[in-house]
């Protein structure tokens, strides 16, 4: 049986879209002002979301968002295969600026990992799977797919996780994608341009 | 369950910088003299106090660098990585131009760039173009950015790509500086060890950081391997905790799993491992988890060693220079001792190297973990040509 993505959720430009559906837009351009909101429409519920740095909070509300509109359950073999440009590059700037000013925070310096996402990320969904953060110039389908389907392929994982978590400041894109081996869009670098 | 069996890739040679030598040859030499690359370091770019650390001589890495044909302006990680390479890629110069993919796997790359608010440099994925580009390797490079796992998943993760077929060969480099970024991050925390570091000592307090560069040609073509030498990547696996983002799981559950899934493709017995090249930070936690996660894995037996007591935790090198000193050694038949170890600290009695030991070696473990619940396993079976 073939691999396709089966689900995706993309957040950018102040829409939350599952599957071409828009589920939530907000005209707010801060993106912590943004998130939070998507937050409270999501009824989230997971207080440790607001001790999080941008980029897991973006990974964990696109990958919840994702989760949550599944009509089953995710497998609990699904890897995470997260990739972006600027790592977790705001939360950096913050600790940079604490140690210049003279104390550092441990709150904050946990974050600057952008793996952390992918701790986030299990964490939530209590996943013990297969687990790794890329980092591009840009997006990169042809990567996303070898690896996608090398995970499926050489059974480390029955599903994948994958895509494309950028945040710097305000300008963030995330599209994550699930990768399972039932009908879907084909797995094509085509298809993965169009919906980025 | 009927998995296709996949294509052999092997790890045909290492070479790394580190304080305690400019080649790998070097390091041997030196840590089987007893020297240590840590050293109390008096610098107030990183901190007011004395410390201990494994600071480079950057004056020395400037000279050295400057023996190098490049014309361009590099940054010290950059250097660092080049000197590296420098034997592997004139060793390897035909296979470089063959389908041959880049791995740069790093923590925090250029960090220090943010201190000079140079934004740029501060991007990975420049510093991987970089790279590529004075290492004429024409794919596009990938960064790997998984905390302390990184340097031995880049391995894991040039073994997957080659099966893919999308790859002939990988040069993989982990790379590292000591930044005050970390150090006073880990400061923060109170998990910076007062002296060199004791992994799996009863009186280990945290972990002494340090700076490497690390670099390792891995190949399906085993005709290309120049060294009589040369290792089989057997199995290899990386398992999340979901347990906490800066603390280890206590039953070691994702390194326990890692382990297994490793044996699992290797189709091996715990009985067949002859060692195992650990992560051992010494921290409370950490070393803790590992005894937990070995014992389960029934590698309670075998000889551990951790490195980070004569090179510090060079984060995302760590993995990368730890597999390169130990395969060299096991190229030897020698198990090195876990530098630092005096009384056993573990809840479990794990068999913790005491000194260096012969043994002949076929297949050895190595591990790593880290924040964000990451676990990485890889097992090397040894060949000769």
């Amino acid at each position: 049986m073939k691999s396709e993505i089966t689900h995706y959720c993309q957040i950018k430009n102040g829409k939350v879209i599952f599957d071409e559906n828009l589920l939530y837009e907000d005209k707010e351009v801060d993106f912590q002002k943004f998130i939070k909101n998507a937050y409270q429409f999501f009824e989230l519920d997971y207080r440790k979301f607001y001790k999080m740095d941008p980029l897991c909070k973006l990974a964990v509300m696109n990958s919840s968002v994702l989760i949550a509109n599944l009509t089953e359950k995710l497998d609990p073999k699904t890897a995470l295969l997260l990739t972006n440009k600027s790592a977790c590059v705001d939360i950096d700037l913050k600790h940079q600026k604490s140690i210049t000013e003279g104390f550092a925070r441990p709150a904050d310096f946990v974050y600057t990992l952008p793996n952390i996402s992918l701790g986030e990320i299990s964490i939530k969904n209590k996943l013990r799977s297969e687990n790794s953060f890329f980092i591009f110039e840009t997006f990169n389908p042809e990567f996303l797919i070898t690896y996608t389907q090398q995970l499926i392929q050489t059974k480390k994982a029955n599903a994948v996780l994958a895509g494309w978590v950028e945040i710097a400041e305000n300008d963030y894109n995330a599209l994550l994608f699930l990768v399972e081996k039932k009908k879907g869009i084909a797995l094509k670098k085509e298809n993965l341009l169009n919906l980025i | 369950m009927n998995t296709i069996k996949s294509e052999a890739v092997f790890f045909a040679e290492g070479e790394c910088i580190t304080p305690l030598g400019w080649t790998l040859q070097k390091n041997i030499e030196n840590l089987k003299a007893d020297k240590s690359a840590i050293t109390e370091v008096k610098d107030k770019n990183f901190a007011e106090n004395p410390f201990y650390g494994a600071v480079l001589n950057k004056e020395k890495l400037n000279q050295k660098f400057e023996n190098l044909a490049y014309q361009e302006e590099f940054s010290t990680l950059e250097k660092m990585i080049l000197l590296a390479s420098e034997n592997i890629k004139n060793t390897y110069e035909n296979a470089l131009k063959d389908k041959c993919g880049l791995i740069i796997s790093s923590t925090k790359g250029n960090i220090t760039a943010l201190e000079n608010e140079d934004i740029s440099a501060y991007f990975l994925s420049n510093l991987a173009q970089k790279i590529g580009k004075a290492l004429k390797i024409k794919s596009q490079p990938i960064v790997l950015s998984n905390a302390c796992v990184s340097g031995i998943m880049a391995i894991s993760v040039a073994k997957r790509l080659i099966q893919s077929g999308a790859y002939n060969h990988f040069i993989v480099i982990g790379a590292d500086l000591f930044s005050k970024f970390v150090f006073s991050g880990f400061q923060s925390f109170q998990a910076i060890s007062k002296k060199p570091c004791k992994p799996y000592d009863k009186s280990r307090d945290g972990i002494t950081l340090g700076e490497a560069a690390a670099v390792a040609f891995i190949t399906k073509d085993k005709e290309k391997i120049k060294n009589k030498t040369y290792f089989e990547i057997i199995g290899d696996s990386s398992i999340n905790d979901a347990n906490h983002i800066s603390g280890p799981s206590r039953t070691g559950e994702g390194l326990f799993q890692s382990i297994e899934n490793a044996k699992k493709e290797a189709d091996i017995s715990a009985e067949k491992v002859a060692c195992i090249s650990s992560h051992g930070t010494a921290t409370l936690y950490n070393d803790e988890m590992e005894a937990q996660a070995f014992t389960r894995a029934k590698l309670q037996e075998k000889p551990v060693f951790s490195l980070k007591g004569r090179f510090g935790h060079t984060l995302g090198a760590a993995g990368l220079l730890e597999t390169v000193i130990t395969l060299k050694f096991a190229e030897e038949n020698l198990i090195p001792p876990s530098f630092n170890y005096e009384k056993h600290g573990l809840t479990l009695p794990l068999n913790i190297s005491s000194t260096f030991q012969e043994k002949e070696m076929d297949i050895i473990l190595k591990t790593a973990s880290g924040f964000g619940g990451s676990n990485t396993a890889v097992l090397f079976k040894k060949h000769h040509s």
